[in-house]
């Protein structure tokens, strides 16, 4: 069984939201709503300041309360890689995820169901990367699989020092942030 | 396919049309239309490739038509530039195509100029309009009185018909209101410039130094791809900026320099490295001329001295200064590319030209390299007319290292009509009224005009002043000029259309071309499409135009860009060397080293005005852009917190500034911040439209251009100092 998880190096990501772009283009989101978005995080006073800039998305959580919650059975864990989808033909558009999701990972979309990142599972599927990664000019994201432990993702996560989004919600995402 | 040394054709930009022998024979043929794909909705996926242009960096792209529809575009991996990943604003191209603002038949004016009232013509009628106003205008005033302002590899050939038409007066806001300033400063002390794509070593310094440059923020694709990788490659970073920038995140040395006081840090830097014998003595010896002369000219710039001017703790410049000295020769000082700040700008790129002189970085892995172009020859045109007169820009050589054409120079002769008049304007891709300082300037040499032209694809705030507005072609729907780059290993690349336009838009050879014969001219055209320009141009050069159509690219040999690969280390300087003592900058009354002088500062309650660059944006052009506006729809005014706090602002607030000269903004958003000094404020670049046209990007956020009514002059080259204006806050609606 695989474990799909994304790594990204906040130490080169430069913010420049080409993984935003390129998630708009390659899913073709609504205006104004997107799957994945910078977050800047910085503290101190000038001239010690520390800042941290991530690339952030659905952490395809391996305990994903969107799942649990979900009371179409819309939200569902892929068979591939553990990624968390939403059955777009079943979701009745209640919310309940949303209210769930401690990452506010998620958005209704205009048609009427609940959106977010795939992990871009259609390209995955094809032996390419997802959008995001593929673009990303600073070369700070990788994708790969972490129960091989050859994989890019596995080796960074064992030679580098990495954090998660909200560990203590116990929802054991799968997106680490290397420092 | 053969490679010529850059020194051979010190030129920036892409293929340059250069006047030859007349082809025998050309047959003046009418073209009917510009290229029309006629592309069927052909079911499933294509790929074509082409290249960039949402900035000038020329980015190789491919660009996925589904089901015949646009529907994303990737780097081309055969391309040198991009490695097959393009920068947000080359993935966002495609909103460029959906921009519902976008110009989308000729114009003509139907009131005064500036009120935005247009009557739609046919082609046929607006440039046989132009023609008439040209052909008066050469007439009464010779034909120097037009001027052309043209930005970017696609005005390369209305730049043709301009000079075949009898004018040199030929400008670009890239020099005397970018990088001019470091240009400058480099040649005067290696005797060569640093190009475009810049010559930088990035990826392989294990030292970098950013001195208000903001790379990440800045998103020059190769620069930053090299950055970052550098920065994986745990190199040091060392960052001076009033703004804690992104670069400066990624950090060991982060110094927040008063603004205005870079020459005093460099000097400091210099004098440290210096008095501790820790520069590149081998290089120094080998190639410098005038070192001695210099360190006695330093000797009093101690970090001490420079603590009181910049700010910086003293321990800090020190320990910075060693740290780029322990990576030598792989240390490079990054001579930036927007240096018009303060109007000594020259001589603060010498200062920085001189530290890398210390690291003896030039020619070597980590400084500066030499880089490479393949030997394509222009097409061979009929010459183009002489011209008793000197170009327009700089009567007497007031600005004597003035390398280029100088905009504001330009604009100074149509206001005065000295040395000469100036009575037309034709702009290409360039909104003069963000680019330039002091927009009631360029309003008020317009006025003077008795033709203005203005080429773009979007209504920009200089297309409203326009007598005709002819709209151009997207570049997903045109062919422009072949790049042959200048670049670590040399290539040519190719734009061409993957979809047609959806109005009346030409492209610029089309309209060229056009005007060109409406002009008498047409003899200068001698081929009936671009393609068959691209095909002499290729087949001379050796390389097939089905390859270059099919991959986007052809890649040359690669040739030696370093001294120990081979490159000779010459140095085209009067004295043959490396001059950290300028005698030409003496015998013109300039100072041989530079020396810093404290800029002025602002009234009380005052706040000097910074300006930079968004990743997602290109200078004013891209606001319209239906996914780029979406990543960030206006700009912020960036105050510090403690400032915001005693002016009773707050995060997200809206406010409107006002300058030095009484000029007040439009509405801006407050960003209160701990990133930024409390002396200065910042907002990124080319926000704050007031063209009609742009409805999707009308009044959203300030325009830093609005404010910059003040600007010192660089007497060694003519660049416009433009952060020498201050604001204060006006909070009442």
């Amino acid at each position: 069984m695989a474990r799909f998880a994304m790594v990204i190096d906040t130490k080169k990501c430069v913010g420049c939201m080409d993984c935003v772009v390129a998630c708009k283009t390659e899913n073709q989101t609504p205006e104004g709503l997107n799957r994945d978005w910078i977050a800047y995080e910085s503290i101190g006073k000038l001239p010690d300041i520390q800042m941290e800039i991530r690339s952030e998305r659905c952490n395809h959580c391996d305990n994903p309360p969107c799942v649990d919650c979900c009371p179409c059975g819309a939200s569902h864990v892929h068979e591939l890689g553990g990624v968390v989808l939403v059955y777009q033909n079943k979701c009745s558009g209640c919310k309940a995820c949303i209210a769930a999701c401690p990452y506010n990972a998620r958005f209704i979309n205009p048609e009427g169901y609940a959106d977010k990142c795939t992990f871009c599972i259609h390209r995955v599927e094809t032996g390419l990367l997802p959008a995001c990664v593929s673009v990303c000019p600073a070369h700070c994201m990788y994708f790969g699989d972490l129960e091989n432990p050859e994989s890019e993702v596995s080796r960074l996560l064992l030679s580098r020092k990495y954090h998660s989004l909200l560990p203590e919600a116990g929802t054991k995402p799968q997106i680490f942030y290397l420092v | 396919m053969n490679s010529i040394s850059r020194r051979k054709f010190l030129k920036i930009g892409g293929a340059t049309i250069i006047t030859a022998t007349a082809l025998s024979g050309a047959a003046k043929t009418v073209v009917k239309g510009a290229e029309k794909l006629n592309k069927q909705k052909i079911k499933g996926i294509q790929k074509i490739p082409t290249f960039c242009d949402i900035c000038f960096w020329k980015c190789g792209a491919i660009a996925y038509l589904k089901d015949g529809e646009l529907w994303k575009i990737e780097g081309n991996p055969l391309d040198p530039l991009s490695k097959g990943r393009l920068c947000p604003r080359g993935t966002g191209g495609i909103g460029a195509y959906n921009d519902p603002d976008r110009l989308k038949s000729p114009l003509i004016r139907k009131s005064i100029r500036g009120e935005e009232k247009w009557v739609e013509v046919t082609w046929d009628e607006a440039l046989a309009y132009i023609a008439d106003k040209m052909q008066k205008i050469k007439k009464d005033y010779g034909p120097e009185a037009m001027a052309l302002f043209s930005h970017g590899i696609g005005g390369n050939f209305i730049k043709h018909t301009i000079k075949a038409y009898g004018s040199q007066n030929i400008s670009a806001p890239s020099f005397a209101q970018c990088r001019g300033p470091r240009d400058v400063g480099f040649k005067l002390t290696f005797g060569e410039d640093i190009g475009s794509p810049e010559k930088t070593d990035i990826k392989n310094a294990k030292c970098i130094v950013l001195i208000g440059s903001h790379l990440g923020e800045n998103m020059h694709n190769s620069q930053v791809q090299e950055f970052t990788e550098a920065v994986g490659n745990g190199a040091s970073i060392i960052v001076a900026d009033p703004r804690f920038s992104v670069a400066a995140g990624k950090a060991k040395y982060y110094l927040p320099v008063k603004p205005g006081s870079d020459i005093a840090l460099l000097l400091a830097w210099m004098n440290v490295i210096v008095m501790e014998g820790l520069y590149d003595k081998e290089f120094v010896a080998k190639y410098g001329f005038g070192f001695e002369q210099f360190a006695a000219e330093i000797t009093a710039c101690t970090p001490e001295w420079a603590y009181a001017e910049t700010g910086v703790d003293v321990k800090v410049i020190r320990e910075s200064a060693r740290e780029m000295a322990r990576y030598k020769p792989a240390t490079l000082i990054h001579p930036g590319r927007h240096t018009t700040w303060y109007g000594d700008d020259a001589q603060r790129s010498r200062a920085i030209a001189l530290l890398n002189a210390l690291m003896g970085n030039w020619g070597r892995p980590g400084g500066f390299f030499y880089p490479q172009s393949m030997d394509v020859p222009s097409y061979p045109y009929p010459e183009y007319p002489h011209s008793e007169k000197e170009k327009v820009d700089n009567p007497g050589k007031k600005y004597p290292f003035a390398l280029e054409t100088l905009t504001t120079g330009i604009r100074e002769a149509t206001i005065t009509g000295k040395p000469y008049p100036i009575k037309g304007w034709m702009v290409y891709a360039t909104n003069l009224l963000h680019a330039l300082p002091n927009e009631m300037e360029t309003i008020e040499a317009i006025k003077n005009l008795d033709l203005m032209v203005v080429i773009d694809v979007i209504p920009s705030e200089i297309a409203g002043w326009a007598d005709v507005v002819l709209p151009e072609s997207i570049y997903l729907e045109r062919h422009d000029d072949l790049n042959v780059e200048w670049w670590r290993e040399p290539f040519i690349a190719l734009r061409q259309p993957v979809i047609d336009s959806p109005n009346e838009q030409k492209p610029n050879w089309w309209i060229a071309k056009k005007l060109a014969e409406k002009l008498g001219l047409g003899s200068y055209f001698p081929w009936n499409n671009i393609e068959e320009y691209f095909t002499y141009r290729l087949s001379k050069a050796g390389c097939s135009y089905d390859e270059l159509k099919k991959n986007g690219i052809i890649p040359g040999a690669k040739q030696p860009i370093y001294f120990d690969e081979g490159v000779p280390a010459e140095f085209p300087t009067p004295s043959g060397k490396v001059e950290f003592y300028s005698l030409q900058l003496q015998q013109l009354g300039f100072d041989p080293v530079p020396k810093y002088k404290r800029p002025p500062e602002g009234p009380a309650g005052y706040f000097r005005l910074l300006f930079g660059r968004a990743p997602v944006h290109s200078f004013s052009r891209t606001h319209s852009n239906t996914l780029l506006k979406q990543m960030m729809d206006e700009n912020e005014v960036w105050i510090n917190a403690d400032i915001a706090r005693k002016y009773g602002l707050t995060d997200g607030q809206s406010v409107k500034l006002k300058n030095q000269d009484g000029i007040v903004s439009n509405k801006i958003k407050v960003k209160t911040t701990e990133r930024i000094r409390t002396d200065c404020v910042y907002m990124v670049h080319g926000f704050g439209h007031n063209s009609k046209g742009l409805k999707s990007a009308f009044l959203k956020g300030a325009s830093d251009a609005q404010l910059i009514t003040k600007y010192t002059m660089d007497p060694i080259m003519g660049g416009t100092g433009m952060n020498v204006n201050f604001v204060t806050f006006l909070t009442e609606a």
